[in-house]
């Protein structure tokens, strides 16, 4: 269409705009299209923006808000400038909330990625089974079923008379059994249990698929070169993988700092708040408690450590994007 | 490649390990609700006497039907309008490229780490002040609006990498954006726009938060939420507990089951892409 355009236009003969007009009236016709355009992108990005706007921005904006204020959510809000803020990192109950969120990044990300990064490496050799299709299918299970879903399952067999008590009886270690959730010092590696379950598949799989596009001639090279399995995968497996296991990290970290479903099935945060995360802390200031102050500033810092802790890891990610 | 049989095997093993490891507490789970209600069973004893009718009696008590119904009404009000204004915005920003979009499509990003407890809080004010609360707009609504920066990113990023001569051809057709839209580009996205309808599915049926805070009523919940109220409800009976979990996690599971190839595709990616 362009060049078409250029050919047909007669070389101007007032000399001034010669050799530039024909440019020229192409860049305008260029620049009215791109603009039509533009108008009509915006009407096309104004539903979904208004959407996000009145759901997601106003109440992001309403929350720094709040935060400002002492408000039980009935009478009048008075200013409390940072009040808030002060309380969220001097209320021991609220610290220890976040803390515990922290801690469960050990069982919802890292235990998930460090068991899925071995059991691909060694599942990789039959990847394409027949055997892997299968599993592909049984191990997203947990992916696909509510988090309650998994919560409840769990408490059950988390409880004093439960799976897991009776494995342990039958292979001799009955005197470690005990109500897993309702021991405080067992309460929250409990409940990372139930997150590196229900994350396992998702890594393993993620991983494995990183896996299949490593170019096979490298661990040949590898093998002929004398590496052994250890040394084959600190060298090419590890380094091909960055970008699966920056993946992984950023979902199920954002699972971990973010997690309500299951605490609030399993355990509601006890016992004697050893598994209190910021989520369900939120909910029980702002509509048990009725301090819409503190629960909007909590709020605020669940939000800004989820940036923190996830903003590394997506630049390595954008590495790949180019 | 070259690989011992003794790597294949270890690897078959653990993989079969995994898997057992998965599958335990499901199974768990059904054994527990075949045993006498009200009773504390082991977790892997089959039941002398298996109660099938708990699961009836579940179902009824559980109100399974209503509860469907209710998953299903908030399921069609969040998926297909969700799926409709992001691909809209996915092909203005992913193709026509507009002045500023760039800065439009980064207040999009913003919106994809946010936990939605983050502002759970003014939303329930929001949906008081809208005469919303314990209504399914309470959760339609909100849910689209959360939805959008990953769906907005997905739909974009399939845009983006759509070949410029298919739009080129057309237009010199003489096709107008509209029609390039409509008759070109979206016959072209079926597998993205199902993958995104797959993972909205999914997290529409699964959402708890939003159903707990905004919505008292159970039976106008999503069916994660519903589970929730059920265990409140059932939490001392235990083989009553485990037989309404069942069947409430049935209709994902039969759903996933079906679709399972577009399922692990849609999962894999959507984390890629998120």
């Amino acid at each position: 269409m362009s060049t078409s355009e250029q050919a047909a236009a007669p070389p101007r003969p007032d000399g001034a705009a010669a050799g530039r007009g024909p440019s020229a009236a192409r860049r305008r016709t260029l620049r009215r299209r791109r603009w039509s355009w533009s108008v009509a992108a915006y009407v096309l990005v104004l539903p979904a923006a208004v959407f996000y706007i009145a759901f997601v921005l106003v109440p992001i904006v309403r929350s720094v808000q709040y935060s400002m204020y002492r408000w039980d959510g009935i009478r009048p809000a008075t200013w409390a400038g940072f009040a808030n803020y002060v309380e969220v990192f001097n209320n021991a109950t609220l610290v220890g909330s976040i803390l515990n969120a922290f801690e469960l990044i050990l069982y919802f990300s890292i235990v998930p990625v460090v068991i899925g990064l071995f059991a691909a490496n060694l599942i990789r050799a039959i990847a394409t089974s027949r055997l892997a299709t299968v599993a592909r299918t049984v191990l997203f299970l947990p992916q696909v079923i509510p988090l309650v879903a998994a919560g409840i399952m769990w408490t059950w067999q988390l409880s004093t008379d439960g799976m897991v008590n009776q494995l342990m009886k039958l292979v001799g270690l009955g005197g470690l059994t005990r109500a897993w959730l309702g021991d405080t010092q067992t309460a929250l590696p409990a409940v990372g249990v139930i997150g590196a379950w229900v994350q396992l598949g998702l890594c393993l799989l993620l991983l494995l698929a990183g896996m299949t596009k490593i170019d096979p001639a490298l661990y040949e090279a590898a093998r002929i070169d004398g590496a052994g399995p250890v040394r084959e995968f600190f060298s090419i497996t590890l380094p091909s993988l960055r970008q699966e296991i920056a993946v992984a990290l950023t979902v199920t970290v954002i699972s971990a700092l973010a997690s309500f479903d299951i605490i609030y099935i399993s355990t509601q945060g006890g016992p004697a708040n050893s598994t209190l995360v910021p989520g369900l802390q939120i909910y029980y200031l702002a509509f048990f408690e009725r301090e819409i102050g503190t629960a909007s500033a909590l709020a605020i810092v669940l939000m800004v450590l989820v940036l923190l802790v996830v903003l590394p890891m997506q630049r390595i990610l954008r590495g790949r994007d180019g | 490649m070259i690989v011992s049989a003794r790597e294949t095997w270890l690897g078959r093993a653990l993989l079969i390990l995994l898997m057992v490891i998965t599958i335990l507490p499901f199974v768990s789970l059904f054994i527990t609700a075949l045993h006498e209600p009200g009773t504390y069973p082991g977790g892997l004893v089959w039941p002398a006497q298996p109660h099938w009718d708990n699961f009836v009696l579940a179902f009824q008590s559980a109100r399974m039907l209503e509860l469907l119904w209710s998953s299903v009404l908030i399921e069609l009000g969040v998926v297909p309008v969700a799926l409709l204004i992001a691909t809209l915005a996915g092909f203005a920003l992913g193709h026509l490229k507009p002045f500023a979009g760039r800065i439009v499509f980064i207040a999009f990003i913003l919106g994809l780490t946010l936990p939605f407890e983050g502002i759970i809080v003014p939303l329930y004010y929001q949906m008081r002040d809208l005469g919303l609360l314990n209504t399914r707009w309470a959760i339609i609504l909100p849910l689209i609006g959360l939805f959008m920066p990953f769906a907005v990113t997905w739909m974009r990023a399939h845009f983006v990498n759509m070949p410029e001569d298919v739009s080129e051809a057309a237009r010199i057709d003489g096709a107008t954006t509209w029609q390039l839209f409509w008759r070109i580009h979206v016959p072209l996205s079926v597998p993205a726009l199902s993958s995104l309808a797959i993972l909205l599915f999914l997290w529409t049926w699964n959402q708890f938060l939003l159903a707990v805070v905004l919505v008292d009523d159970p039976t106008k919940r999503t069916m994660a939420g519903a589970l929730g109220a059920f265990q409140g409800q059932w939490g001392t009976d235990v083989p009553l507990l485990c037989a309404g979990s069942l069947l409430i996690l049935t209709p994902t599971l039969l759903v996933f089951l079906v679709f399972q190839r577009q399922f692990v595709a849609a999962l894999l990616q959507g984390s890629v892409k998120g």
